[in-house]
């Protein structure tokens, strides 16, 4: 099963990724933008019988490895759901 | 003492490390190997700079799953001395041995240069060869070394003394121009509630013959030798 | 099972047609017919025109490099190997060279500069030494050409992203900016390695019957035909070929040194070769022929990063970190056992085969098979027609009116190519290994050499604005001055190691350009006495008809007896005497005055190559006596801007007043002239007389001119008087400025 994970920067941290993109594009004259965030993106192929332990398995990775509490939130999508 | 210095794959200052402490120091230090769980009896673990598992998905978090690091955290749970320098602090946090974590330098680029130090706070295992407010001239070079941690966590540690090192201009003070890579609160070295464990961005190790530059390094590695239990 | 080679199902018909599409010329196409005696598969055309590239196998340029000296009883490895060697004492040998990456850099920057830098520290550990240092010559476009900015970025990223995650060092290089690279940058990147004297490895294959390993990362498609591509000029396609370009994997790098430097140590490898430009195919006809022998290898073996690559692609994937090792027969699980511990593939792909043949086989099938010989020693060498142009290149006159001096002064130091390159060498670890003495930003970088007292310098060169002016002459003068450098920090140049950038060699006014750099490398280092032990050529730099300046990089490598003793270009203390010394009269000709302010410079004045030698000695034995203080070579902007240089000491800044000319008649070629091989002194008082009997006893023009003051001030002959933290913050924030866009 594919599971897709969205690894931000936290709220609130300082993303200077983020902010040197978000200013770039704003001298490239594209002014409404803001709150530009620039974070990971993982694809995975997981072996699960249904949705929902594929859930459980993905929601394990992202807390063990995928992505760090004190700088970055996450969130994941299962194929299917 | 007895020193280990922990060899990851992708380490790169490790021998660096092991030569301050056992050529210029003339102490005992070892290699340890990050397969084995063997701790091989030492007094104090450096876990040493570098790039460890090319830092490809955040620095030093693969790193933390090395077979060693499950008997480091054990040993520091039984109050061993452990420095982190640069990657070893990265691993450090990953770890969950000290609190923060470090995210890419505010310029977004690697920065090598020598940069001013200031102790925050002396009395401690990893400074006790130093005075509160000493300044020491120290190298950085990482690319990651922005440190974070939630306000109210920063403000816990200022009180308890967990922050030890701080980027300050020649003249000891703080600054925007001397905070290199942007870290809150200008933070350079931090440690556990315990004191026993260390982590701090710049390089003693590259800091320990002044025909490299400068010797100020050595107070770091002096105040470890001196704090053997 | 059929023995004869076949083409696959699928595969594009073999003709002349064909080969021409692969870059060969139909009279190489020929050739190789001839050679087999019959068509070739298409798996082996595909091999010959890689192997019979320009950038494999040196066929325009081989008979002029042969010219080159390449002996000397410092000589521990000339050319033919991977790299060339030279003893440095204390049973130490440096094995170093430099190397091109300017195509795959313009198409894809960070990943070119990248994997430039992986494939000359490959080059390196190959023979067995440990990568100690690194340096990098980069020539970009006009800093105001709209892709410079992003090219830059690039190529330094690139070249910090993949050096610091290594762990060697990159301790010194030089940036240059001017619109003759607009459409062709130059990446030119430099490794040293230092190895105990009888324990290199070679690139000889030896023992029929021995394994052939594949070590390191699996093959994927990238960098298919990087070496035809990068014989072939640029044009609007170039920017499409973007998948060619390779990627680098540091960590891997890392591992593979490590792993390859504790295998050697077993024993137990005959030979090894890094899999560089034509991948397997150049590493395993390379190692079999050079060692007189064949070889046979199962592709279905190799390690692949994606299914269904096909013999063709194999063969010629330039995919990097990978290694192809001939191992001793039966000692095969021992060298497993190394690279297991750094995770690292170690697969039997083949063995060492005595009849002379380079055989291929894929599922049950020969897809290769073809003389040994056929793809290095007996590839096409040309002597290609070489014409001086008609008419010399004439710089532009367009100045109105002389800049005062100390606007120009201030305009020199706000130039990018002598403004502080701190910018780009901060992204660089420079001190990792514990060996850096000196870094970069100064004249040479000086690296001691771990329980020993000697310690090495390094300097890489290039001078193009005066080998346009004369190929010849440019060249001679681009060895003396990275011979100065070195010899200034108080080193004796004992070797050297260069990459010759030109055009396209097929225009013989280009090829006349080369031989007469040849010529020019020649002489000096004969007249040094520091051979050339190993080197790259890069030709086809042009873009749609315009090819580059000739731009010879010449690295040079320098030996101190005691490392105490090293010299560094600021000035120490007040009171301190400064003089100059020098080999001839200074001119504007190629210098940065004549380009910033777009006068003729004139002609290049004519190089003394045994007046320069003596510099060189007396700059060594006045070190080694320790009797100079500090000593700048006069490079970009003259004696000014190397006086002002000299004051922006990082621990205390001073000042200078001299008296240059005719007293209160100096001219512009007295502050700011170039060409004449100048090093500025600072020496104590009590020393002077004698530093001026080392210099004018050598026949050499010797002057005080002045001295060093504590007030940090410049002053010069009544006519400049300028403040030092000003001159330093122009120079300081020349490149920073211009990169942040508030021009």
């Amino acid at each position: 099963m594919q599971v897709k994970v969205f690894v931000t920067p936290r709220m609130g941290i300082l993303d200077p990724q983020g902010r040197a993109v978000e200013s770039s594009l704003q001298s490239l004259g594209f002014k409404n933008v803001s709150g530009v965030k620039v974070g990971k993106y993982i694809l995975l192929e997981v072996e699960a019988r249904t949705a929902s332990e594929a859930r459980d398995e993905a929601k394990k990775m992202c807390e063990a490895l995928l992505a760090n509490p004190v700088i970055e939130d996450y969130r994941f999508e299962v194929d299917g759901e | 003492m007895k020193w280990g210095v922990v060899r990851f794959p992708g380490s790169l200052d490790d021998g660096d490390a092991l030569y301050a402490i056992a050529e210029v120091m003339g102490q005992d230090a070892r290699i340890l190997w990050h397969k084995d769980e063997s701790l091989g009896g030492v007094e104090c673990i450096l876990l040493p700079g570098g790039f460890s598992y090319g830092d490809y998905l955040r620095t030093g978090a693969i790193a933390r799953f090395s077979p060693i690091m499950k008997s480091v955290a054990k040993f520091a749970a039984d109050g061993g001395l452990v420095i982190g320098i640069c990657n070893g602090f990265q691993i450090l946090c990953e770890a969950h041995l000290i609190p923060g974590a470090l995210t890419r330098n505010r310029s977004l680029s690697f920065i090598c240069e020598r940069v001013w130090i200031r102790v925050e706070n002396a009395s401690t295992p990893f400074t006790r060869a130093t005075k509160r407010g000493d300044l020491l001239r120290l190298p950085i070079k990482h690319g990651e070394g922005l440190y974070v941690a939630p306000e109210d966590e920063l403000r816990q540690m200022e009180e308890r003394g967990q922050v030890i090192l701080r980027y300050v201009d020649a003249d000891g003070r703080e600054s925007d121009a001397a905070n290199p890579n942007g870290s809150m609160r200008a933070i350079a070295g931090v440690a556990n509630q315990r004191f026993n464990v260390f982590g701090l961005m710049p390089h003693p190790e590259h800091a320990v013959e002044a025909m490299l530059g400068g010797v100020d390094g050595l107070k770091i590695f002096q105040s470890i030798a001196g704090s053997a239990r | 099972m059929s023995e004869r080679p076949v083409s696959l199902p699928g595969e594009p018909k073999v003709d002349l047609e064909q080969a021409r599409a692969h870059g060969l010329a139909p009279d190489e196409y020929r050739k190789i017919e001839q050679i087999i005696g019959r068509t070739p598969t298409y798996t082996e055309l595909g091999v010959f025109s890689v192997m019979w590239s320009e950038h494999c196998s040196y066929k325009s340029s081989r008979r002029h490099l042969r010219k080159l000296p390449s002996k000397s009883e410092l000589v521990v490895q000339g050319p033919g190997e991977n790299a060339g060697a030279i003893d440095v004492g204390d049973g130490w040998a440096a094995v170093f060279k430099i190397e091109s990456h300017n195509h795959p850099s313009f198409v894809e920057p960070y990943q070119g500069a990248a994997t430039g830098v992986g494939g000359i520290l490959r080059d390196i550990f190959t023979m067995g030494a440990r990568p100690v240092a690194s340096m990098n010559s980069l020539k970009f476009g006009s800093f105001e050409h709209p892709r410079t900015r992003y090219l830059l970025g690039g190529v330094v990223g690139g070249i910090g992203g993949y050096g610091n995650c290594v762990g060697v060092p990159t301790v010194a290089g030089e940036v240059m900016f001017d619109a003759a690279y607009n459409a062709n940058i130059l990446v030119n990147a430099f490794c040293l390695g230092l190895v105990r004297k009888g324990e290199m490895m070679s690139a000889k294959a030896r023992g029929p019957g021995n394994p052939v390993l594949y070590v390191g990362s699996a093959t994927g498609r990238d960098g298919i035909h990087g070496a035809s591509m990068a014989s072939a000029e640029f044009d609007k396609q170039s920017e499409a070929k973007r998948p060619a370009v390779q990627v680098g994997d540091p960590f891997t790098e890392k591992l593979l040194i490590e792993a390859c430097l504790e295998a050697g140590k077993t024993g137990a490898i005959v030979a090894i070769q890094d899999m560089g430009a034509a991948g397997l195919t150049s590493s395993s006809s390379e190692m079999a022929a050079h060692g007189g022998l064949g070889i046979e290898l199962d592709l279905d073996k190799v390690p692949l990063r994606e299914a269904g690559l096909t013999p063709y692609e194999i063969l010629l994937s330039e995919s990097q970190e990978r290694m192809l090792i001939v191992a001793e027969r039966g000692r095969e699980a021992e060298l497993k056992t190394v690279f297991d511990k750094w995770d690292l593939h170690a697969v039997v792909i083949g063995h060492v085969t005595e009849d002379k043949r380079w055989r291929m086989r894929w599922r049950g099938q020969i897809v290769a098979d073809i003389p040994i010989g056929a793809l290095a020693d007996d590839a096409p060498v040309y002597d290609r027609p070489a014409a001086e142009p008609k008419a010399q290149p004439q710089t532009k006159i367009s100045i109105t009116e002389k800049p005062g001096t100390a606007k120009a002064l201030r305009a020199l130091l706000d130039s990018p190519n002598i403004a502080s390159k701190k910018w780009v060498y901060r992204q660089y670890d420079s001190i990792v290994q514990s060996n850096t003495v000196l870094g970069p930003g100064s004249d040479a970088a000086v690296l001691r050499i771990k329980n020993s007292r000697r310690a090495i310098a390094l300097k890489v060169d290039s001078n193009p604005r005066a080998c346009a002016l004369d190929p010849y002459l440019g060249a001679v003068g681009t060895v003396c001055e990275a011979a100065r450098n070195v010899a200034c920090a108080g080193a004796r140049p004992v070797g050297i190691t260069n990459c010759l950038n030109y055009g396209n060699p097929e225009r013989p006014e280009v090829m006349w350009q080369f031989v007469r750099g040849v010529e020019g490398l020649r002489d000096a280092s004969i007249a040094f006495g520091a051979p050339v032990v190993s080197g790259n050529v890069s030709f086809y730099n042009e873009t749609e008809g315009h090819p580059i300046p000739p731009t010879p990089t010449i690295a040079v490598l320098g030996v101190m007896i005691d490392v105490s003793k090293h010299v560094t270009q600021f000035f120490k203390n007040a009171g301190d005497a400064i003089a100059i010394v020098r080999t001839a009269t200074p001119s504007l000709a190629a210098s940065e005055y004549a380009a910033i302010f777009g006068i003729d410079g004139g002609r290049l004045g004519a190089i003394d190559l045994a007046r320069e030698a003596a510099l060189i000695e007396g700059l060594v034995e006045g070190a080694e006596q320790g009797l100079i203080r500090s000593a700048h070579d006069v490079a970009e902007g003259g004696l000014a801007v190397a006086l002002a240089e000299a004051c922006f000491n990082p621990r205390a800044i001073l000042g200078a007043e001299v008296e240059l000319g005719r007293a209160g008649n100096a001219a512009a070629v007295d502050f700011f002239g170039e060409g004449a091989s100048t090093v500025v002194l600072s020496i104590a008082e009590r020393d002077a007389a004698r530093v001026e009997s080392l210099f004018a006893g050598r026949g050499l023009e010797f002057a005080v001119i002045g001295r060093v003051i504590a007030d940090p001030r410049l002053k010069i002959s009544g006519t400049l008087d300028e403040g030092i933290a000003e001159l330093q913050r122009i120079y300081e924030d020349a490149i920073p400025r211009r990169l942040r866009g508030s021009d």
